[in-house]
């Protein structure tokens, strides 16, 4: 008997090699189509935050432009206006803006003009509103008129349907690219499974010939192509924490950018992508394996 | 009342391991390698098949192990029609069956001893049960130091001796050997013809497809010989020599 073999200390080696040359390839491949998903997924959810913010900012704000009537300064008329809405339910603050705050507010627009005082700019009343039940346009309306006040309620509802809809459009670009990249994954996977199965046809032949069912040896490269993506999906996962880490850091204390508030928690979801990446796989060589072993026999 | 033909192959094959009615195969729209074979098998029988080159020995053993589908005729394999067998059913025959493979088919990546339990493996048996019995029978066919060996590091005739070890592990209800003594030399040769003949003894059906007229011939078994694709039988043989 062999010195080499002990035969009370054996176990059953793995029906296919542990490692093919072809695994090199196939890691770095999926590897980069999971750093690129975990990407697309700290991107979305940081866009989502961005959208959430401004949409937050806008519900709770409205801006009401005082038109004043005849015998009454716009001063006069703002500060009406402003002590009418304070009584609004749903107003938490009303507060008309001094007339330097509104030149401030469309100087960017006309430049550094001199005499921006002569012109007839209409006086601002700012209304903060009850962040859990906020008044709405109408409301605020129905009290300035009831007050005799003229004028215009901006409650940013224009915005807010836009800054909603680029959101919404964000997520679905966002779950549309991800699904494109486990599609792109999934068929890397069964093209490397169809490689795996002509490279050990050998091994599917004997197999089958002593007796092994499909669905054993679909099992055996299901859970080798699993294993390989799961690896690939971890090393994919951490190359892209390692970037966002180093944006975050970049960008400072607001995040990346002002559209993409990159914050430190959205990092966590890479930690999903080597277990989405490896049941991918799993499914795309089972359905490809028992394909072709079913073709076989 | 005429009888049903199928029913009465059926009830014939239910005492018989294999049993070839009318069988014809071609490869592809190839001409036929085999063609109106008719033969049974008991269990516990010993057969050599022996034939020119092409005459359709692998072809033969093919169809017997489930590899290839006729393309007319009946195949009863322990006494179920193959051609009405469920995908599903074929793994549960082949483990019935232990095949020499004419070009061995050895997993290169596994180990001696992985290729010789991996028919026991398959039938989910645990390896503390048969680690033993695998060991046994590598020593017996002259591998007990060669059993941490991986395949292509095996001279032919290890290699040929693994393969016989593999086929039989498992003590198959019947055992299909495509020569099965061509790399090895007289002496070993003897050593395996020996240990199919014990497996017989046990109850195993043996069918050998092989050129070795001496080997056939010092057996004293009984001969199925194929020529252009037909096959006739030769009855005992004289005494046994080996």
């Amino acid at each position: 008997m062999s010195d080499l073999f002990d035969v009370g200390r054996w176990k059953p080696a793995p029906f296919l090699p542990e490692r093919e040359s072809r695994d090199g390839a196939l890691i770095f491949v999926v590897a980069v189509l999971c750093f690129l998903a975990c990407l697309t997924a700290m991107g979305v959810i940081a866009a989502n935050r961005a959208a959430s913010g401004w949409t937050g900012q806008l519900t709770g704000e409205a801006t009401v432009i005082i038109r004043p009537r005849g015998g009454e300064t716009p001063d006069a008329a703002a500060a009406r206006a402003a002590e009418a809405l304070s009584g609004v339910p749903g107003v938490a603050e009303a507060r008309a803006l001094e007339p330097a705050k509104a030149y401030d507010l469309i100087r960017p627009w006309l430049g550094d003009v001199s005499d921006l005082e002569d012109l007839p700019v209409p006086r601002l009343v700012a209304v903060t509103l009850d962040p859990r039940h906020p008044a709405d346009g109408k409301r605020l309306a129905a009290a300035l008129r009831a007050d005799g006040v003229d004028a215009t309620v901006d409650d940013h509802s224009i915005w807010i349907k836009d800054i909603r809809r680029a959101g919404g459009l964000v997520r679905w670009l966002g779950g549309g690219v991800f699904l494109i990249i486990a599609a792109a994954a999934g068929a890397v996977v069964a093209f490397a499974t169809r490689a795996g199965l002509a490279a050990r046809e050998d091994v599917v032949e004997v197999l089958h010939m002593a007796g092994a069912e499909d669905g054993f040896i679909a099992r055996l490269f299901q859970l080798r192509f699993a294993r390989v993506a799961g690896v690939a999906g971890a090393a994919g996962a951490v190359a892209a924490a390692i970037v966002a880490g180093g944006l975050r850091i970049a960008g400072g204390g607001g995040g990346l950018t002002p559209a993409l508030p990159l914050a430190w928690g959205d990092i966590l979801a890479v930690i999903p992508c080597p277990l989405i990446a490896a049941l991918v796989a799993a499914a795309a060589a089972r359905f490809t394996a028992m394909k072709l072993i079913r073709a076989m026999a | 009342m005429s009888r049903n033909p199928n029913a009465a192959a059926a009830s014939r094959s239910a005492d018989e391991v294999v049993r070839f009615d009318d069988v014809s195969m071609r490869y592809g729209r190839g001409p036929e390698v085999l063609s109106d074979l008719n033969f049974a098998l008991p269990p516990g029988s010993f057969h050599f098949v022996t034939g020119p080159s092409g005459a359709g020995k692998s072809s033969l053993l093919k169809l017997i192990y489930l590899a290839a589908r006729p393309s007319k005729g009946l195949i009863h394999l322990f006494g179920e029609d193959v051609a009405h067998l469920p995908p599903s059913a074929r793994p549960r025959l082949r483990r019935r069956i232990g095949v020499v493979f004419q070009d061995l088919l050895l997993l290169e990546h596994l180990s001696a001893f992985d290729n010789a339990a991996l028919p026991l493996r398959i039938a989910g048996r645990k390896p503390a049960e048969y680690r033993a019995d695998v060991a046994e029978l590598l020593s017996w066919v002259g591998l007990g130091g060669r059993m941490h060996a991986m395949p292509p590091t095996l001279a032919g005739g290890e290699r040929q001796r693994l393969a016989i070890a593999r086929a039989v592990v498992a003590r198959p209800d019947i055992l299909l050997a495509d020569e099965p003594t061509g790399n090895v030399d007289h002496e070993m040769a003897v050593r395996i013809f020996r240990l199919f003949v014990e497996l017989n003894r046990l109850g195993t059906t043996v069918v050998i497809a092989t050129h070795d007229q001496d080997l056939i011939a010092r057996s004293g078994k009984p001969v199925l010989l194929l020529e252009h694709g037909r096959i006739s039988t030769r009855p005992l043989q004289g005494p046994v020599l080996l």
